[in-house]
């Protein structure tokens, strides 16, 4: 599979949190088809590939993977006279990155719009020296008042519009990576279980409303019933201005959590396939909430083992993402080792704490 | 040449060889004369009987310039003329003659201080990522001095109306090379296509100097902010409703006659025009007006909404307006107009 093309597509692919039916989730159901034995979806529109077990044991474990295929958007809320359009941010937005961006506007068809401002010319020092706040923004989509009118509503979604840069041959930088990147590791993981004989069967969600709740997971790891449940997602990487401490390296191998939120036998269990790849994994440490589909899982029906597996990348929430698409490989095929190790007997251990 | 090819090219201040080539095959392909100068404007010659009459519209465009490689591979830029840094988070943005990609990251919103969120970003604080992980690494890419323009496409938002980067000023340097495929007989007609207007009006300082001209006409791309929040005082001109004629900027005021002859025009040959409502941000006008002993000047503008930006706005029925108001302006020259 070319993960490079995938991860470009899905970048580019429009999918705000509530609305990923737009168009990631079918971008996302076409290239897992081949990858699974079935694909299905639920009431809030996760999409659920499963590849059954290679045994015929009736009791065969089951493992949930869980990659949100949602983004942090706008949503449109009035228009104002002369056809500007006022915002809300779907999800974490920081307001700085608005000003002078390119956004699509999704109404009765697709939009370009700008967040404009005012030329410095125009502007005084005072002004300057403050942040833009968001109820001070405005989307110009170039067009008379009544043709505005005419193709959009409020309570239209609205993603920044963005191309994906190719960095170098492995850097890519964009929107969305977060966590475009974590279904595209699905996809890889699910590619390198043709490999192996596979004692559980395995669901692979991408999942939906995670920026706005981890509403997506909660409800899918309900209706799966996991015995172990792995979140992927995008982790802080190395920025300037941002202690090392609070970060990992881009290109150095997926990162893996412990905390509360991580079962230490799944972190064990991701650890040792790491080590029998020969992948360099980087340690992240969580306290409590990872802020990720994990902290959903772990707590679904009676109980859910987790572990999480993530990608460094630098500007999480912004539209220049970046991220080492060695990382993305790397964790996929660590996953499905860990995957290939998962039999009833560990699964048993997972709720030995003596 | 057409908007799009010109507001594709690169030409920061102090860099504007790209323009400059593509202006040059153009007047080349027009069997327009021309000749380049120390500062490196083109001066395009049409005519030559009657009163030496400068246009003029500016190659150059805001823009960055690298001026650090940080050891981890990070590139530190400063502005190149007058750029909010408040646009530049998270922007694309392409580096250098080779256009190598880049972006301006940012800390992420989840690793913010509680009020950071409030203020401004520094200009010291921002960099350029080009994906590399050391300075070796960098500097195979880019180097120290390499010039960086915004990454935005050329794209029709509606009938009419345009989106680009660097409209100011290539829609000047558009209308230019259109009224220089009219026939001018009866005037000695300069038409200037200046560098460094955005660091200082230095290209038409130097090529004013040099034709010691007997007036000066500035066509610029200017300022729009007739957007949600500016009161109606402070929006300096609106978008399609005409060419913007400048009453005073913080550079220059136009002379009266050539003010009073341009309304004149507009409505005797129903072009629309409005006012430059706004006396702050100047332009080329001024150096032309004070080259040598001095000449009258005035300015014919074209709306731009968010200039200085990544991208701008503009209403393809005000540059045709300005368009047709210069012609008649010249026009009217050969006919005999003196301010």
């Amino acid at each position: 599979m070319d993960i490079k093309q995938f991860l470009k597509d899905a970048s580019m692919a429009h999918g705000v949190s509530g609305f990923e039916f737009a168009d990631i989730a079918k971008i996302v159901q076409e290239r897992m088809s081949g990858l699974v034995d079935e694909i299905r979806t639920d009431a809030l529109g996760n999409i659920i590939g499963v590849r059954y077990g290679d045994t015929t044991d009736p009791l065969r474990p089951k493992v949930m993977l869980a990659g949100h295929m949602d983004e942090i958007g706008l949503m449109v809320t009035k228009i104002e006279e002369g056809g500007f359009l006022r915002f809300t941010q779907v999800g974490g937005v920081d307001p700085r990155i608005l000003p002078g961006h390119e956004v699509i506007v999704y109404g009765k068809k697709p939009l370009t719009g700008i967040i404009g401002v005012k030329p410095p010319h125009l502007t005084s020092r005072e002004e300057a020296a403050r942040a833009h706040k968001m109820s001070d923004l405005f989307i110009d989509v170039g067009m008379p008042e009544e043709m505005v009118r005419d193709l959009v509503r409020v309570g239209d979604v609205v993603t920044f519009k963005r191309q994906v840069s190719e960095l170098t041959s492995d850097v890519l930088a964009g929107k969305s990576f977060d966590d475009r990147a974590g279904v595209a590791v699905m996809l890889v993981c699910l590619e390198e279980l043709k490999r192996y004989k596979v004692a559980a069967d395995v669901y692979a969600v991408a999942t939906t409303q995670e920026e706005v709740g981890l509403r997506g997971a909660m409800v899918s790891t309900y209706g799966i019933i996991p015995d172990i449940g792995i979140a992927i997602d995008v982790c802080h990487a190395e920025t300037p201005g941002v202690p090392d401490w609070k970060t990992s390296s881009m290109g150095k191998g997926p990162a893996l959590t412990q905390g509360a939120n991580i079962h230490p036998k799944v972190y064990q269990g991701l650890e040792r396939a790491a080590k029998e790849l020969g992948i360099p994994v980087q340690p992240d440490v969580a306290p409590a909430a990872t802020g990720t589909d994990a902290w959903a899982m772990q707590v679904a029906r009676c109980g859910v083992a987790t572990g999480l597996v993530s990608i460094p990348e630098r500007y999480m929430h912004t539209s220049v993402e970046t991220l080492s698409i060695s990382d993305v490989e790397k964790a996929g095929r660590l996953i499905a080792r860990f995957i290939s190790s998962v039999d009833a007997c560990f699964v048993k251990e997972l709720k030995k704490w003596t | 040449m057409d908007l799009k090819t010109l507001t594709s090219l690169s030409g920061v201040s102090g860099d504007e060889y790209e323009v400059r080539d593509g202006i040059i095959k153009e007047l080349d392909s027009m069997g327009v004369s021309y000749e380049c100068d120390v500062l490196g404007n083109v001066i395009a010659r049409k005519g030559n009987k009657g009163p030496k009459v400068i246009i003029d519209a500016h190659m150059d465009e805001v823009g960055l310039v690298i001026t650090y490689i940080e050891k981890n591979g990070f590139l530190r830029f400063a502005t190149v003329g007058g750029i909010d840094s408040r646009v530049l988070v998270s922007k694309r943005v392409l580096i250098g003659k080779h256009r190598t990609p880049g972006v301006i990251g940012a800390k992420a919103i989840h690793l913010q201080e509680r009020d950071e969120r409030n203020r401004v970003i520094p200009s010291d604080q921002l960099f350029i990522d080009i994906g590399a992980s050391s300075k070796e690494e960098a500097e195979r890419k880019v180097k120290q001095g390499d010039y960086v323009i915004f990454d935005t496409e050329y794209e029709e938002l509606s009938d009419g109306i345009v989106k680009a980067k660097g409209l100011d000023d290539r829609v000047g340097c558009a209308i230019l090379l259109e009224v220089l495929k009219e026939p001018w007989e009866d005037i000695n007609l300069y038409a200037v296509f200046a560098t460094q207007e955005e660091v200082g009006l230095r290209g038409a300082k130097v090529a004013a100097y040099g034709i010691e001209p007997d007036m000066g006409l500035a066509i610029e791309g200017t300022v729009c902010a007739d957007i949600p929040g500016t009161d109606k005082e402070f929006q300096a001109t609106r978008l399609g409703q005409g060419a913007a004629l400048s009453i005073m900027d913080s550079g220059s005021i136009p002379n009266r006659a050539m003010l009073k002859e341009l309304i004149r025009l507009a409505k005797e040959n129903d072009i629309p025009v409005q006012f430059r409502e706004a006396t702050s941000g100047g332009n080329d006008a001024a150096a032309i007006q004070q080259a040598r002993a001095g000449c009258p000047v005035a300015s014919v503008s074209v709306p731009c909404r968010y200039i200085h930006t990544p991208c701008s706005l503009m209403s393809m029925s005000d540059f045709e307006a300005a368009k047709q108001l210069v012609i008649a302006f010249l026009k009217s020259v050969e006919g005999g107009f003196r301010p």
